[in-house]
């Protein structure tokens, strides 16, 4: 196949819906961008073209969710009523605590599981604590994944500034699980004459000290009773966060990166597409969302500036007017974000590219999103083409 | 600028006043009351743009400002268009009539290890900390206690006296965690209070609350559109059960009307009118043009029409609401100055319960009555 080298391979989502091989589609990408709109769309498609699917959302519009009857938060995928085709659509929403206690109820016998449940620390974590978020949707991801009841789970991600977190997450939890901090929180817990402790021991008074300097005594207290109670489920932690990172990097999984043609979200997508390249993780394409099109395209800027100008002057058809002026803005916008957009494809030129153009309204119904799947899979155009 | 003061009428500090009473100032004068901006918002509403105009219009004529970003991704480089900054305050820029504005961005590791040594001298058992991995801790299985170092660097830097007495910084601006985060960010120290139930680290978050709850103005970013808008609405409501002040909703790339009188929805276009008004003007009027521009009037109703709407639903929660125009370049230092100056001509509507001490120290500055 050639193609121009400033033009963008055609991101065929039609082609990855139907992929018996894709069994995970993650949507990934920074806030503010419409990863859950995508996510939501890319499912429906996927459902009616007949394939059981399952989607993920983290956080979705309250609209989006209501007509996706995602009215309660059980942490349990629930059937989407009026999906047409012959596939099946499930959908739930990450409810982040419930999923965090299934996992330390899975690894811990009860009195342990209830021991750490009650742990202040451990409430504070499982709740109020910024970042968990990424852990549990992972997991969540590994459990639906384990279930092995659909052909195709679709996964939003959290709605954090960087797309990386999500990635990053799991494996930070795996490089805690093994740091010498947890060893020495745990140590008192463990000591019993063992050869080495010696040395950490006196190491550990003035660690000890610092720390309830620091935190007072209280929190120590909490946090080494919350990871030596976590002690016995460290394996099963740790092997479940790696299972489920080398899950993403199976060719079973493919990423959509999910952009604006926007300077930081484009920045955004590139670090993504970057660091899945680093890590072997296969990427799909990338979805540019909100994407202006004037819809004139013979028109220029400067003829339909000049013309507004001309008929204000003679006070003549402000309708007119005001018809070019709103073009000349639509054609320098569109302008922009191509130039913004090639930058983009220039840097990353195999990556495959669907653009979605900006609707007037916010999407909120399966009719907004089936709009949204045929955008994604129907009027996918090179980037950079000749206009 | 609009703003004269009253007849001072000092409120007593220990009986706030309702909720209705607005007490108007402008930017740089509400640094008496509220000491700390805390900017928030969805992605992608222009947040970080914000609050960099934020740091300059406070910082006109002749204050000194800071702006801190937390979340690494070297925006106030990008924005003032200088090198990336280290962990250390650096001037940014310096604003009308000879203020000046720092920019820092926070690293949270360097964070922990100032911030042990600063408040603890922990001398070779912070280092000792370090290399035992309590970085990794810190930042790693509870990013909370990373939102603890931001928000205590930032703390200190609010606090922070200089040599000649009086503060360091007339005004801090905080580019702070997305609407979905914040109410958890920034009662983080509510937590560690909860968890520490005595000690340092517990008289220090204490401390912190009361300053966010007493000094403090957290201003929430949005667009008028559907998503962000209604991030804005429980943004607000979280903030209020959370007792954090609101400041002002900041409504951003605001477009003006083309069309106020022809665009109301519903309104079919009049395509022989334009075909007209095209070829008066020598344009092509065929029928791809008139019918593409027709298409270009709708979806414009359509979207006024829903931003009417979005703007009706921030309307009806009673906080103060801001707005800053869409400029047609994008964002870059200029526009920066520009965002700054229409920020400075609407003057900050206050809610006086967020400091009513504060608020009467500065002679209680209201809007002149027209």
């Amino acid at each position: 196949m050639t193609r121009l080298a400033q033009r963008a391979p055609v991101f065929d989502v039609d082609g990855l819906l139907a992929d018996p091989t894709v069994r995970i589609i993650v949507c990934c990408g920074s806030g503010g961008v419409g990863k859950t709109t995508t996510a939501a769309a890319l499912a429906l498609r996927a459902a009616e073209q007949g394939r059981r699917t399952v989607v993920l959302t983290i956080d979705p519009a309250r609209r989006l969710a209501q007509s996706m009857g995602l009215t309660e938060l059980d942490n349990v995928p629930r059937a989407v009523p009026d999906v047409g085709g012959s596939g099946s659509l499930d959908a739930m929403m990450l409810d982040m605590k419930r999923t965090f206690d299934e996992v330390v109820s899975a690894h811990a016998t009860p009195e342990k599981a209830e021991q750490i449940m009650t742990n202040p620390f451990y409430r504070a974590l499982s709740t109020s604590f910024s970042g968990t978020q990424e852990y549990m949707a992972m997991e969540k991801l590994g459990q639906l994944r384990a279930q092995d009841q659909w052909d195709l789970i679709v996964v939003d991600t959290p709605p954090s500034r960087s797309a990386l977190d999500f990635l990053d997450a799991p494996a930070r939890l795996s490089s805690f699980l093994d740091g010498r901090l947890i060893r020495l929180l745990t140590a008192p817990a463990r000591a019993g004459g063992r050869a080495g402790l010696r040395v950490i021991t006196t190491g550990f008074g003035v660690f000890t000290n610092a720390l309830t300097k620091v935190l007072g005594g209280d929190l120590l207290r909490d946090v080494q009773t919350f990871v030596g109670a976590l002690d016995s489920m460290f394996g099963g932690f740790r092997e479940r966060a790696e299972h489920t990172y080398a899950l993403l990097q199976d060719p079973q999984t493919a990423f959509c990166v999910v952009a604006a043609p926007e300077p930081d979200a484009l920045r955004e997508a590139a670090f993504f597409v970057e660091r899945l390249a680093e890590d072997a993780m296969p990427i799909a394409g990338l979805v540019l969302n909100r994407v202006h099109r004037s819809a004139v395209p013979t028109l220029n800027v400067e003829q339909s500036l000049a013309g507004a100008e001309r008929l204000e002057a003679a006070d003549t058809s402000p309708l007119t007017a005001a018809a070019l002026r709103l073009h000349a803005d639509q054609a320098a916008t569109q302008a922009r974000e191509e130039h913004l957009t090639r930058r983009f494809t220039a840097a990353h030129p195999q990556v495959a590219v669907a653009e979605v153009p900006a609707f007037a309204e916010d999407v909120h119904d399966l009719e907004g999103l089936r709009q949204v799947g045929d955008a994604l899979a129907g009027t996918t155009r090179a980037v950079g083409a000749a206009v | 600028m609009r703003v004269v003061p009253s007849s001072a009428r000092a409120l007593p500090a220990a009986s706030p006043a309702p909720l209705t009473t607005l007490t108007w100032v402008s930017w740089a004068a509400s640094t008496a009351a509220a000491r700390l901006h805390v900017v928030t918002g969805k992605g992608g509403t222009g947040k970080s743009t914000v609050a960099a105009a934020m740091a300059l219009a406070l910082a006109a004529g002749g204050r000194r400002t800071l702006l801190i970003e937390v979340e690494g991704r070297q925006g106030i480089a990008q924005l003032f268009d200088t090198p990336p900054l280290p962990y250390e305050e650096r001037r940014v820029a310096v604003a009308p009539g000879g203020g000046e504005v720092f920019g820092l961005a926070i690293d949270a590791n360097e964070a922990v290890l100032e911030y042990l040594e600063m408040y603890y001298r922990l001398g070779r058992a912070g280092k000792l900390l370090d290399r035992l991995g309590a970085l990794e801790f810190a930042t790693t299985i509870a990013p909370g206690l990373r939102d603890v170092l931001l928000i205590g660097k930032t703390y200190e830097a609010v606090r922070r006296l200089r040599p000649g007495g009086g503060h360091t910084y007339d005004a801090v601006v905080l580019d702070a965690p997305p609407t979905g985060r914040i109410g958890r960010f920034l009662n983080v120290n509510e937590e560690v209070t909860t968890l520490a139930r005595a000690g340092p680290i517990h008289r220090q978050a204490r401390s912190i609350m009361d300053m966010l709850r007493r000094r403090t103005m957290v201003h929430l970013v949005t667009i008028l559109e559907e998503m962000p808008v209604q991030e804005t609405v429980d943004g607000i409501a979280e903030l209020e059960q959370l007792e954090l002040p609101v400041g002002a909703v900041v409504v951003n790339l605001v477009e003006a009307p083309q069309v106020p009188d022809l665009g109301a929805a519903g309104t079919t276009v009049d395509l022989e009118e334009l075909r007209a008004g095209l070829a008066r003007v020598g344009l092509p009027a065929e029928d791809d043009v008139v019918l593409g521009l027709a298409r270009t009037l709708e979806e414009h109703a359509t979207r006024v029409a829903m931003q009417a709407e979005e703007r009706a639903r921030l309307d009806a929660l009673h906080v103060p609401v801001v707005e800053l125009p869409r400029l047609p370049g994008g964002i870059d230092l200029g526009a920066l100055y520009q965002l700054a100056e229409r920020l400075d001509a609407q003057p900050l509507p206050a809610r006086s319960p967020a400091a009513p001490a504060a608020t009467a120290a500065t002679g209680g500055l209201t809007r002149g009555t027209t």
